[in-house]
């Protein structure tokens, strides 16, 4: 006998891959411990493997009603859920990389090249200024310069 | 104190959702950035070069006395851990 019923295993395992890949980005890159390394995503890619593993086997059963069309889904989904796998490991391994040697940057024991730049309020800071601002009354012991991406 | 190729508009924006209190400082023409050799290319919205992430302990003769370069722009160093590394001034 035929049975109809919805593969559901397939679609959960390809909405946990959807899931795992952009949770990333929007949560787990925030919390330092979930961003160096994504292991969180990467569990989640693992169950979301083990439901597609269960729905492939349930897509390409012999007692699908339509088991031609059954087989095709199911292969498309899957082949969806691995591509959004491997570009999920490619952005955060390998494009996350790519980033200029920086050679000629200032190294330990070097001094750094002083500037003035503008803050936020268009006020014109320079690094000098910042050394030898006092904070709260007592002179600064350093500065931390953090240079970063900014929008994009 | 923190530098990017952001326009003052963008880094105010930044700083009204972060509500970070410390000096940020906009680099637009990436001038500054260059001068450290830390231009990332064309990497940028439009093609604009930015900043390559880093970080410089300064102390108050203008030496560095710690940097970290990462080589993975996902992974960033923790503030504890330069909290530590501020030691270094005295």
């Amino acid at each position: 006998m035929a049975i109809r019923r919805f593969n559901w295993p397939l679609w959960a395992g390809f909405l946990l891959a959807l899931i795992a890949a952009f949770s990333y980005f929007s949560f787990f890159v925030r919390f330092p411990i979930t961003r160096d390394f994504p292991w969180a995503n990467l569990l989640l890619f693992l169950l979301a493997a083990v439901l597609l593993f269960v729905g492939i086997r349930q897509g390409f059963a012999r007692d699908r009603a339509h088991p031609v069309r059954s087989r095709i889904v199911t292969s498309i989904v899957s082949l969806f859920s691995v591509t959004i796998f491997a570009l999920f490991v490619f952005s955060i391994f390998v494009v996350g990389r790519w980033l200029p040697a920086s050679t000629g940057a200032p190294h330990v024991g070097q001094k750094v090249p002083e500037f003035t730049l503008s803050d936020a309020n268009g006020k014109q800071v320079s690094l000098n200024e910042l050394l030898t601002t006092p904070i709260e009354g007592k002179p600064p012991k350093g500065v931390l310069l953090v240079f970063y991406r900014g929008y994009w | 104190m923190a530098i990017s190729a952001d326009t003052q508009e963008e880094t105010r924006n930044l700083l009204q959702q972060a509500g970070y209190t410390f000096t940020f400082l906009s680099d637009r023409p990436a001038e500054v950035i260059r001068r450290y050799d830390l231009v990332h290319a064309h990497a940028g919205e439009g093609g604009r070069d930015i900043a390559r992430p880093a970080e410089f302990l300064v102390d108050t003769s203008g030496t560095v006395r710690w940097i970290n370069l990462t080589e993975n722009y996902w992974i960033r160093a923790r503030p504890g851990d330069i909290l530590d590394k501020a030691k270094l001034l005295q």
